[in-house]
């Protein structure tokens, strides 16, 4: 992919967005394992109905990896500069869950802050995040 | 309450290694199928020398310490009444698989909020690479509710 450049950036420019297959018990015991997160709220229902669930759920770290995503489809990893969200709602199995982000300020030293937000098929934010990229 | 005390309290140091097989099942957990973190060939293309370590990663690293639940044992916290409430990663320079990454955490801030029925518990990480570079800053806000 081409690299992008600062200078070609404007403010309320959109990054392409990621629609993530639907949350199942699958995903989440895939990203168990993957990111060692083992708490069993994530896998195990048995668990998550003693703890006072409805039900298992997804780890809020699996939707900020989305978000990454979000940024590494846009530009070059070594780009980025900083990444942050606040887990603002629960993703629940069966969620489809989409990845948006948009250009809000262009800042000194080549850099760019960009909103990110992770939905889900309601429209109800899960996810409300920030990157900063530097580009060249 | 979680004793203020332990504010700018240090954990125990660690270090882990960065294992590829690792990185491509990360990938496929997290819906990643852009070959440059799953394929070594890619990834030299684009000027990585190995699969690269992607951006939330360092966060699972972290839970590979040899006790994960050090810092819930040292403040006392019940792990059923925590939340994670935010994440934050600062990077300056990209790790790979092969590195030899070292966490140094520790205890930033605690607080309270909603008089008392919140606490928030600030972790703030520096990762290491095996040369002695900065590599990234964690920086994990835990909730834990009361009542």
């Amino acid at each position: 992919m081409a690299e992008l450049r600062y200078d070609d950036i404007e403010v309320g420019a959109e990054l392409p967005s990621l629609h993530a297959e639907p949350i199942t018990r699958l995903t989440l015991a895939l990203y168990c394992g993957a990111s060692g997160d083992h708490n069993p709220i994530h896998v195990d229902s048995d668990f998550a109905h003693a703890a006072g669930m409805d039900d298992v759920f997804a780890h809020g770290m699996l939707g900020m990896a989305y978000l990454a995503r979000v940024v590494t489809g846009w530009v070059p990893q070594r780009a980025i500069r900083a990444l942050s969200t606040r887990f603002v709602a629960i993703t629940h199995v069966g969620d489809r869950i989409t990845c948006s982000g948009s250009v809000v300020e262009k800042l000194a030293g080549r850099q760019l802050r960009v909103t990110l937000t992770a939905a889900d098929q309601a429209g109800v934010v899960k996810l409300a995040g920030e990157a900063i990229v530097e580009l060249s | 309450m979680i004793d203020r005390r332990y504010i700018g309290h240090a954990l125990p140091a660690f270090t882990v290694s960065v294992e590829a097989g690792r990185l491509r099942f990360f990938a496929k957990a997290t819906g990643n199928v852009d070959p440059v973190y799953i394929d070594e060939a890619a990834a030299r293309d684009a000027g990585h020398p190995q699969l690269p370590v992607p951006p939330t990663f360092f966060f699972c690293l972290e839970m590979d310490q040899p006790n994960p639940a050090a810092m819930r044992e040292l403040l006392g916290i019940d792990y059923r009444r925590l939340l994670h409430g935010e994440q934050h990663f600062r990077y300056h320079a990209m790790a790979y698989a092969g590195d030899s990454l070292r966490f140094e955490p520790r205890v930033a801030d605690i607080y309270d909020k909603k008089g008392g029925a919140l606490e928030f518990v600030r972790r703030e990480t520096t990762v290491t690479n095996q040369h002695g570079a900065l590599v990234a800053e964690l920086t994990c806000v835990t909730v834990v509710r009361h009542g």
